[in-house]
């Protein structure tokens, strides 16, 4: 019988190697994902149908977090500019807020909670209702036909999501700027163009590709490996949430570095 | 004809298959028996290469299916049929979309060609004029029926079922075993089945296999079943769970 300090040890080491191997397992899908891809264009239509599921019918969450994250940071960066600088620079700051972080982050975060839970609890069912091994007796590649599709959906919504949720952010702030705090118009937008950058715009998309994609590619990984029935699709479901967002919380740092 | 070759399977430190044999020949109607959680469904998706053994391996007219190559797995999944347990329809597609999935993906078959097709496997198993419904539409049984014209439906020459009776009524029950004793000798299919119900394994047989302990412990047509003198098989047969004597004097 081991010491407890040694239990410890021991469950930690056994918790690390048990992590590396889901990982290896995420690697080995992502892999077949890659293989598999040529059969997006026969299957255009799963992923129309999943763009309109994952990410239209996302689109009143991301509007309701972008309008609401825009206002907030409006508000706060006229309490924290005031009597230090001038208000003409309220606009900018929040754009590049807005695009460069809070945009993709927060809209990651919540999609990433939406998408990937629902990817999880729709495989997790197919597989512990045997329909996964349906479709792959009917010589149906499960990756091509469920996972593909979807992963591919998310990647190409997510930056249309975040440029959504970014413009009516602007508009939010604009909006309590202006109704409630009483600057004009020209003085919130006008020193924006002096400010903008085309790369930030680029940067804050390209985390956002990066975001659809790990969400999706993990709700298709737990779902896969669900097992257990109703209950284990329960589990999946949180497990999926959970880690989609950890990942996008440490990927966002992560492409931070990478991009400034 | 599908050969089992001393396949192994362990789930954790579960050791389900411990060296399986057996050979399945072309045309016969076998039935696999054996109590439940003894690896019947394993063994059943380890004949499609939906499971991977430890050792051992699944040889289908000839050609390895343990270790094949993706394509040349989908390849020769292409010849099964696969009924299961829960009947596994996909519950986001009607009945026609389930039964044609795999028309509409493996041949190059006209719309009007693949629903001329469903409507025919439907017939065969008197479903037609549900093409429309969704499987929450449909009973216990009928998802049996629906999920068995779609294992038809590319003209099979093996046809697995998991349980094809289990869960349902003696009468229903029994329409699905005429059905595979018809799918078997007006199809010439090979079939497979994985059950617990004896009245089915008598009528739908040609030979009965018994799975105890993780191997194949028994082989024998109906009739031998009926009058082994095996203990384990007899027990099994007539339903008698004498490990617990003391359970059953005592209800007495
Ligand atoms: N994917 C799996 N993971 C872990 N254990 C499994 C898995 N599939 C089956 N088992 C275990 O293998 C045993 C045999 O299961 P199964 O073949 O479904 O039994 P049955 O004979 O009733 O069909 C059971 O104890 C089950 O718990
Ligand atoms: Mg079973």
């Amino acid at each position: 019988m081991a010491s407890p300090p040694e239990q410890l040890v021991q469950q930690f080491g056994r918790r690390t190697i048990a992590f590396l191997i889901e990982l290896a397992r995420v690697a080995a899908l992502m892999r077949r994902v890659i293989s598999e891809i040529g059969g997006l264009f026969r299957d255009r239509g799963l992923f129309l149908q999943e763009c309109v599921t994952l990410g239209t019918e996302s689109l009143p969450l991301v509007l309701l977090v972008g309008i609401f994250t825009g206002a907030v940071t409006g508000w706060q960066a006229h309490y924290q500019l005031e009597g230090y600088m001038p208000f003409d620079l309220i606009g900018p700051g929040v754009w590049k807020s807005l695009m460069l972080e809070l945009g993709p982050a927060l809209t990651g975060l919540v999609i990433a909670g939406r998408v990937s839970a629902s990817i999880a609890a729709e495989i997790g069912t197919m597989k512990v209702t045997e329909q996964v091994d349906a479709l792959e007796s009917m010589a149906i590649s499960s990756v091509r036909y469920l996972a593909v599709p979807r992963i591919a959906a998310m990647t190409v919504m997510m930056p249309i999501l975040v440029i959504q949720s970014v413009t009516i952010g602007m508009g939010g702030a604009a909006f309590v700027l202006t109704a409630i705090m009483g600057m004009s118009g020209h003085q919130f937008w006008g020193l924006i163009p002096n400010f903008f950058h085309l790369y930030d715009i680029f940067a804050g998309l390209f985390k956002s590709v990066f975001f659809g994609l790990s969400a999706s590619i993990i709700g298709c990984y737990i779902g896969f490996r669900t097992e257990g029935g109703a209950e284990g699709v329960g589990a999946a479901t949180i497990t999926a949430f959970v880690w989609s967002c950890i990942t996008i919380l440490v990927l966002d740092f992560v492409l931070a570095i990478i991009l400034f | 004809m599908i050969e089992v070759r001393n396949l192994h399977k362990t789930f954790g430190e579960k050791h389900v298959l411990r060296g399986v044999n057996l050979a399945i020949q072309t045309g016969e109607s076998i039935t696999i028996i054996g109590q439940s959680g003894c690896g019947k469904s394993v063994l059943l998706k380890h004949l499609v290469g939906l499971l991977e053994p430890d050792a051992g391996e699944v040889v289908v007219d000839g050609e390895r299916i343990t270790g094949a190559r993706r394509k040349n797995l989908y390849e020769i999944r292409k010849k099964f049929g696969v009924l299961f347990q829960g009947s596994a329809l996909f519950d986001s597609m009607t009945v026609e979309e389930n039964v044609s999935l795999a028309l509409r993906t493996h041949t190059t078959m006209t719309a009007a060609q693949v629903s001329e097709r469903v409507t025919e496997c439907l017939r065969m198993v008197s479903m037609e004029g549900t093409q429309k419904l969704k499987p929450s539409e449909l009973s216990g049984g009928m998802k049996k029926r629906v999920g068995l014209a779609r294992a038809i439906a590319m003209q099979p020459a093996y046809i697995l079922y998991d349980e094809p009776t289990t869960g349902l009524d003696p009468i229903t029950a029994d329409s699905i075993n005429d059905l595979v004793i018809h799918l078997n000798h007006q199809l010439k299919v090979t079939t497979v089945v994985v059950t617990h119900d004896m009245v089915s394994a008598y009528k739908v047989s040609d030979r009965i296999v018994m799975l105890h302990g993780g191997e194949i412990i028994f082989s024998g047509t109906p009739q031998e079943t009926q009058t082994t003198d095996m203990n384990i098989v007899r027990r099994f047969v007539t339903g008698e769970a004498d490990e617990h004597p003391y359970v059953i004097t005592r209800y007495k």
